[in-house]
């Protein structure tokens, strides 16, 4: 178990709270920074992949997790960014413009989303983002002379200033410096009274309220923040798969969004991160486990489907706090050991609250 | 003859038929505690939900002396009231559960916020020093009211009587001018009900805090309150010293009935007592 003395009020505001995170995120980054030489291209690839899905991952964490309001049409975001950075780049917009505009519209359509958010709540807000999901995907079909209708549009290669980042290699740090900015963006939003308000709506709206936090103005930032970063990462997908099509950017994008988020655990920027591996490795993995099961099991449709239901459920009723959850409760195990006790991590049945005022 | 803090004149609202506050004026006085008793019902908390904003009156208006002269609050934005210097608690108390008190704390301080949203992402040097000055003030109403051992606790496992002083010191850190408390005793026991007078006290006479209460228990309201206004069915019966007010007699009748509805209860003269047991003995 680690006391941590603490004889500064400094100490709480760095990132790194002790030797030890200092330690393992330094490895963390070493070890990403030699994927490319440590990694096949294929998994490199996958890798690439949850750079670009933790980036999404961080926007919805930061509106479901830290704002609580849900959004079942996330992926309308993503696919604003991949086109905006599609039509711009093929236009010769250099990549860092191209990327600024991308999270910029995305950000924009995002602020007028979050208007419903202002009025609407939980179960209606779900419904009011869908509906907007499903319109952004009919306007991305129809749309035909600039998004190329469903027949889909190529992007070329990302170009920095004259620079074309051909390689995988090369892409993988674009995603690399990407993501680590975006996290230390929310890490550094969380720590300041931006991210305190978000935590406040998320807990009380009425009391947060009468702490003077203006509702409207952070659920649209909230909103806005998380719909920039996923047209970010729907800007980097474009640039990875070079090819995009209105169905990539349906309903069960969004669920998969959504899903990455509460398996990793929601209200914890680690969750995000887990979240998006489990998202990229479990196809992976089923596919690997399909050929060592019968063929009525491994060859029928919807396994993965089904896969992915089963785990949402199993973490919903046994471990609501997700993957991050797990591990805080595997790490306190071996911390304490052997005097951890199984209902340590036990959420108390809150008290009851003013419903008249909501 | 001190400042008028707050002025209430004629205030009513009206929801559908029901008219919860009907023509109730008050004052409150810089550096007084001053209290609203009340049967359920009475309209006490929609008075303070008049007054932090949350309702609008159907009639009146109240008047607040701010930091920047006399302003009427009811034309204010509901978010624009803590900025004035009102700061308040709940009945059912409303802290952001899944956060630790210091937190919930550092969240009171929002008025006070000196960075905007780019210097937040980037922390600069200026929002780490805004931090620094969030945390020590922060730590001062954590010292007022002991809060040490709490401090990076979450509040969801933090029990009942706890939660109550962390919404107090939450109020605390926005440094009101005028802090409405609603019903601060309300589930606790006889020792915390002390703690809690003693720190109105302290609050009143130390950080020379004005203070607009709700409150049932009447031993922490004659120990605390300069001034006390009864009110019942929205309506006001008696406003005073809190000993004027427990022997009105309109305030005895809202809480014990009149006499009249006792007499109506008493059995008819030369009835026997025991006429009606059958001869039980």
């Amino acid at each position: 178990m680690r006391f941590i003395f603490k004889t500064d009020y400094r100490q709480d505001l760095e990132l790194a709270k002790h030797g030890g995170h200092r330690f393992w995120y330094s490895v963390l980054l070493l070890l990403l920074l030699a994927a490319p030489w440590l990694f096949t291209e294929y998994w490199l690839a996958q890798l690439t992949f949850v750079l670009i899905y933790s980036i999404a991952a961080l926007g919805i964490m930061l509106l479901a997790g830290f704002t609580g309001l849900f959004s079942l049409g996330h992926a309308a975001f993503l696919g604003v960014g991949a086109y905006t950075q599609s039509v711009l780049t093929n236009a010769g917009v250099p990549f860092p413009f191209a990327l600024a505009g991308a999270g910029a519209l995305s950000a924009a359509v995002g602020w007028v989303v979050g208007l419903p958010a202002l009025r609407v709540k939980g179960i209606y807000l779900g419904m009011a983002t869908l509906s907007f999901g499903f319109i952004v995907e009919e306007v991305l079909a129809r749309w035909e002379s600039v998004t190329g209708g469903n027949a889909g549009i190529h992007i070329k290669k990302p170009d920095v200033f004259g620079w074309v980042l051909e390689t995988e290699i090369e892409f993988y740090f674009l995603c690399l410096v990407i993501t680590v900015v975006s996290t230390l963006g929310i890490l550094n939003l969380l720590r300041a009274p931006t991210g305190r308000a978000f935590v406040a709506i998320r807990d009380s709206e009425i009391s947060a309220q009468s702490m003077g936090i203006h509702l409207a103005r952070y659920k649209t930032l909230s909103f806005a923040i998380s719909a920039a970063l996923a047209g970010v990462a729907g800007a980097l997908y474009a640039h990875k798969l070079q090819f995009i099509s209105p169905d990539q950017f349906n309903i069960l994008q969004s669920i998969d969004l959504l899903l990455m988020i509460v398996i990793g655990g929601l209200g914890s920027v680690h969750g995000a991160f887990l979240g998006a591996i489990f998202l990229i490795t479990m196809p992976q993995l089923i596919s690997m486990v399909k050929d060592y099961l019968p063929a009525v099991v491994g060859q029928a449709p919807g396994l993965q489907g089904l896969v992915y239901g089963l785990v949402l459920i199993a973490f919903v009723l046994f471990e609501p706090m997700g993957l991050y959850g797990r591990w805080l409760k595997v790490r306190t195990y071996f911390e304490m050991f052997p005097f951890y006790r199984k209902g340590m991590f036990k959420r108390q049945k809150s008290f009851q609250k003013s419903d008249r005022l909501k | 003859m001190t400042a008028t803090l707050l002025s209430a004149k004629s205030l009513s609202v009206r929801f559908g038929g029901v008219l919860a506050v009907n023509n109730v004026s008050f004052d409150v006085k810089q550096g007084e505690v001053f209290t609203l008793i009340g049967p359920n019902g009475a309209g006490k908390t929609t008075v303070f939900n008049l007054i932090s904003r949350i309702y609008t009156p159907t009639t009146g208006e109240i008047n607040y002396l701010g930091p920047k002269g006399l302003v009427k609050l009811t034309g204010q934005a509901p978010q624009d009231v803590a900025a004035l210097g009102i700061a308040r608690t709940f009945q059912n108390i409303e802290l952001f559960e899944h956060a630790s008190v210091l937190h919930n704390l550092l969240i009171g301080r929002h008025t006070h916020r000196q960075t905007g949203f780019w210097q937040d992402i980037l922390f600069t040097a200026a929002a780490r020093e805004a931090e620094l000055q969030s945390r020590e003030k922060a730590e001062e109403v954590i010292d007022f009211l002991n809060l040490q051992h709490y401090r990076d606790t979450f509040v969801v496992g933090l029990p009942y009587g706890v939660r109550k002083v962390v919404e107090m010191a939450r109020a605390l850190c926005t440094e009101p001018k005028l802090l409405l408390l609603d019903e601060p005793s309300s589930g606790l026991n006889v020792e915390e009900t002390d703690d809690m007078a003693f720190w109105i006290q302290d609050i009143q006479q130390e950080l020379g805090i004005s203070v607009l209460m709700v409150e049932h228990d009447m031993g922490l309201v004659s120990k605390v309150s300069d001034r006390v206004l009864a009110m019942n069915q929205g309506e006001v019966l008696a406003m005073g010293t809190p000993r004027e007010v427990q022997s009105d007699a309109g305030v005895i009748e809202a809480y014990l009935g009149s006499l009249d509805d006792v007499s109506s209860l008493r059995r008819p003269a030369g009835a026997s007592p025991h006429s009606s047991a059958g001869g039980a003995v």
